[in-house]
């Protein structure tokens, strides 16, 4: 096909990148980007400069793109749409050819849609709402190394969420301190402990004095109470051989769980980390530090379900996904879209939970959604209701700020847990006779009475800033 | 109250699953038993001597109860293991094919002194 030829110059993107008669393959990378454009610009201009800006575009005609197939590689604009209420922005969806990406890598794929094109000149303000993986990519991916059913039967928890608790204060304790902070807490009814996010190895507390002190903790805790019990060792480092040097003492200490914190420190260093829990054993907790800088503005960044389906490739057992009823940001249909994002096997397009594609994970492996931050027990009916058995409940302050201490914190919480997982299961409704539920289990349990007693008109009551569009 | 601040907070041995709960009645087995049964789950019984506990696999009684729809039929199961083995612990499970894994575990039955 010698029928083409090289004209020098610029000219529109549309002219090449908006396609509106194109039908998606199977085996397309589809993207749905919320666009502002500067003034002057049409938005299918607009839609065409993203498009080409997030795939094989440059500003201007050069003659080695007569030396490949464009029509093949390029990436597509192939429908706009109207945002409901904000008459400024447009949702545009484009196809991408699976061989833009290497197999595997979910960096390659934040590169491209996330890369330049975020910075474009022409384009005022632009957020990566979803992303649609083919099958074809999906089993390319690692994914999490064991998953929701595999640390089920490892830990021997079933017919409930896990509960867990962040140790505090944050930053500060010894390691020994800390250690005795863990060991009080699984000893009175947690499943699993923490490690702050902010808890690397600092001078107060260095890493190794840490993971041999809490070990300690988790296995003694185990022998007493004859349940299972963990601790996420947080081994979030400054550099990947550093990181891998603190899983391997994990392991080397016989302990069950690690933790990394992915946004921090990345997709590669979470890939290899997620690669060596699937070769080794271990389990993964996942946090999400330097989350909201990406994903609050509702009309520039990524949405929060993109980190999570990039996460979901990448590797990890649990993640972070706020808690909607608690003191971090979270839109309840929103949130409950991002969960079925981590947790099932296929999730059907429904924009009423943002979710613009049917995504099929091809039988990866599901993700625990951890809810943390500022909840207490008499959050626990709603929270089993949002979030169902498949969840990690935390509770920082509301185990470790009980009068009695943190036993008596933790066995308030499991007390809690229990008798709303009883109600649920004889048919009852959780968000109506939910304080009932709880008194009721009170009777039986001073540690739970004192708990409700000490928390009961703490409210976090303020407007979500990310709602869903419309 | 003022028991709970005052005093030695003491570890218990637990079990996991509703082992923070009184003893389950006779009435509220029944209605996980039937809970059991409406989650398309298989209902079905595991015992061991206490000091297996911790271990991952704990005697079958029986077969796992397939197609099992009368929840009463059930409890003359529980009662049948205990009366055949009245020194061991009993757990009822609930086995989901879809996703392999028990969707409801918690034990049923103490020996005396536990």
């Amino acid at each position: 096909m010698s029928t083409q030829t090289f004209d020098a110059g610029v000219q529109d993107y549309q002219l090449t990148y908006w396609t509106p008669d194109y039908t998606p393959l199977d085996t397309d990378l589809l993207a749905c980007f919320k666009v502002i454009p500067q003034d002057g610009i049409s938005r299918e201009e607009a839609a065409a400069a993203v498009a080409a800006e997030s795939s094989t575009g440059t500003w201007t005609t050069v003659w080695t793109d007569l030396l490949s197939d464009m029509e093949y590689y390029k990436g597509r604009a192939y429908r706009i749409e109207d945002v409901p209420g904000d008459k400024a922005a447009f949702y545009t969806f484009i196809a991408y050819p699976l061989d833009l990406f290497e197999e595997g890598s979910v960096v390659n794929v934040l590169t491209s849609l996330v890369g330049n094109v975020f910075g474009f000149k022409a384009i005022r303000a632009l957020r990566l709402e979803d992303i649609r993986f083919p099958v074809a990519f999906v089993k390319t991916c690692n994914g999490p190394p064991s998953g929701i059913q595999v640390e089920r039967d490892k830990l021997n928890k079933y017919g409930r969420p896990m509960l867990g608790c962040t140790i505090k204060p944050k930053l500060g304790l010894s390691a020994k301190n800390y250690g005795r902070a863990v060991y009080e807490c699984l000893r009175g009814g947690l499943d699993l402990t923490k490690d702050d996010e902010n808890i690397n190895s600092q001078p107060f507390q260095r890493w190794q004095d840490r993971f041999e002190f809490v070990a300690n903790a988790v296995d003694k805790a185990t022998i007493e109470t004859g349940e299972r019990k963990g601790h996420y060792l947080n081994v979030t480092s400054g550099d990947v051989e550093q990181m891998m040097k603190r899983a391997e003492f994990a392991k080397e200490l016989g302990q069950p769980i690690i933790m990394h914190d992915f946004l921090t420190a990345g997709f590669t260093a979470n890939t290899t980390l997620a690669k060596w829990c699937r070769d080794n054993g271990m389990l993964l907790h996942i946090h999400r530090a330097m989350h909201a800088v990406i994903d609050r503005n509702p009309n520039h960044g990524i949405h929060f379900r993109v980190l999570v389906k990039c996460l979901r490739l990448s590797g990890g057992d649990h993640l972070h996904t706020g808690t909607v009823v608690g003191k971090l940001e979270g839109d309840r249909a929103s949130t409950l879209g991002f969960v079925d994002l981590l947790r099932e096997d296929f999730i059907a397009e429904d924009r009423s939970r943002g979710i613009f594609f049917d995504q099929d994970w091809a039988s990866m492996p599901g993700i625990f959604a951890v809810a943390s931050g500022g909840i207490h027990v008499w959050h626990m009916p709603a929270l089993l209701n949002i979030f169902g058995d498949d969840s990690v409940l935390q509770f920082g302050g509301g185990t470790q700020g009980h009068p009695a201490g943190n036993a008596a914190g933790a066995a308030a919480n499991r007390v809690a847990l229990e008798a709303c997982v009883k109600a649920r299961n004889e048919g009852r409704d959780l968000e109506r006779e939910g304080n009932d539920i709880l008194r009721d289990a009170a009777r039986h349990s001073p540690e739970l009475a004192v708990a409700l007693d000490t928390w009961k008109e703490i409210k976090f009551e303020f407007d979500t800033v990310d709602k869903l569009d419309g | 109250m003022s028991n709970l601040i005052k005093d030695d907070y003491r570890t218990r041995v637990t079990m996991e699953t509703f082992s923070f709960l009184p003893e389950l009645t006779a009435d509220e087995v029944y209605d996980q038993i039937v809970y059991i049964i409406n989650q398309g789950w298989t209902p079905a019984l595991e015992h061991d001597r206490p000091e297996n506990s911790a271990d991952h696999y704990w005697g079958m009684w029986k077969l796992p109860f397939f197609g099992m729809r009368d929840p009463n039929l059930f409890l003359n199961e529980i009662e049948e293991c205990r009366q055949a083995y009245p020194d061991h612990l009993i757990r009822v499970v609930g086995y989901d094919s879809y996703t392999q894994c028990q969707g409801h575990n918690f034990v049923v039955y103490r020996p005396r002194g536990m």
